[in-house]
């Protein structure tokens, strides 16, 4: 997707942190010399156009309750039925298909953490294949983006 | 910023935090008094809502505020989950340099389960093309040194299902 020069540096500047003030757009829109009612048109079509996920914010999963990485070496022939076994198991966030033995790489979420293990235990059992069970023990870099190189870019 | 999980009690939030919580986790109103407009919604005054905003920021329930891309629509097909074999004295410290490598978008340690799966150190890496991923864990690669005893990439092949953190009204309270 090409984006205008604005646009990029809207997302080069607010994709970590936005101002959160009285007034955020209009604190962006003198940072980058355009107007409010521009900054909020444009990242109305981004969010539209799902360039942007969201404008907003982000919560710490940890403060919600009990989440963890796992994943199942799905037998390939069967790999469809296990993924929609595992995305409709409750807490289920995230799921992925990966290029591995270990083809199926989800987030299980729950309210604490007994409810979630009970919640893998159960999913375990239902899919009659071992979940390896990936808890985050230390984090260095949480989800923060990461610079985008525009030129790259197709 | 450095780690991890402020688990406390303090951190927890109100109800009316929740509701906050619940009327944002979308995203913030695009207009130009979004606390106001949030207000009206919640009936709440306007400075209220920015007040308990910033308080959730502070105490970390709420990580950032910001305009988050998606990196897939932007361009970057392929996602790699870089995954090293570290030596446990060295993860930390080499944990936090990979994390502040400007390409790494997540970089956690998680624990081995041998012999099934050795690798403790996972840093995500984006990229237009295989070759890009390739050189960007190339970079890691040599940063880890003699600290790293082995390596994989995990390509993601299909998203399957994405949603974010969602609260619920009901169900998911304990």
């Amino acid at each position: 997707m090409r984006l205008d020069t604005v646009d990029q540096q809207l997302i080069n500047h607010y994709q970590r942190n936005l101002p959160v003030c009285e007034r955020p757009y209009r604190e962006m829109a003198d940072t980058l010399g355009i107007s409010e009612d521009e900054v909020i048109s444009r990242l109305a079509v981004l969010q539209q156009q799902q360039v942007l996920s969201r404008v907003g914010p982000v919560f710490e999963h940890s403060q919600a309750g009990a989440s963890l990485l796992a994943a199942v070496a799905a037998p390939v022939e069967q790999i469809d039925l296990v993924a929609a076994r595992i995305n409709s198991a409750p807490g289920v966030n995230h799921n992925y298909a990966r290029e591995h033995l270990y083809n199926l790489w989800f987030v299980m979420t729950a309210p604490d953490e007994d409810t979630l293990d009970e919640r893998l235990d159960e999913l375990e059992h239902q899919l009659k294949l071992p979940i390896l069970r990936l808890p985050m023990v230390e984090g260095y870099h949480i989800d923060l983006g990461f610079d985008i190189d525009w030129d790259a870019l197709p | 910023m450095s780690t991890s999980t402020l688990k406390s009690e303090q951190a927890r939030f109100t109800d009316q935090d929740r509701e906050l919580i619940l009327a944002t986790q979308e995203g913030l109103p695009l207009v130009s008094d979004p606390w106001g407009e949030l207000g009206r919604q919640l009936g709440m005054p306007a400075d209220e809502v920015l007040s308990r905003f910033q308080h959730m920021q502070e105490t970390g329930v709420i990580r950032r505020v910001a305009a988050v891309p998606d990196h897939y629509k932007l361009g970057y097909r392929y996602n790699g989950m870089t995954v090293w074999d570290v030596s446990d004295d060295a993860i930390s410290t080499m944990g936090q340099q990979v994390g502040d490598l400007p390409f790494v978008s997540h970089c956690y340690r998680r624990p081995r389960h041998l012999p099934y799966w050795s690798f403790n150190l996972f840093a995500m890496v984006h990229g237009t093309s295989r070759e890009e991923v390739e050189h960007k864990a190339a970079q890691i690669r040599e940063l880890l040194g003699d600290t790293c005893s082995g390596h994989t990439i995990l390509y993601s092949s299909a998203i399957l299902k994405k949603t974010g953190l969602r609260l619920r009204k009901q169900a998911d309270k304990p």
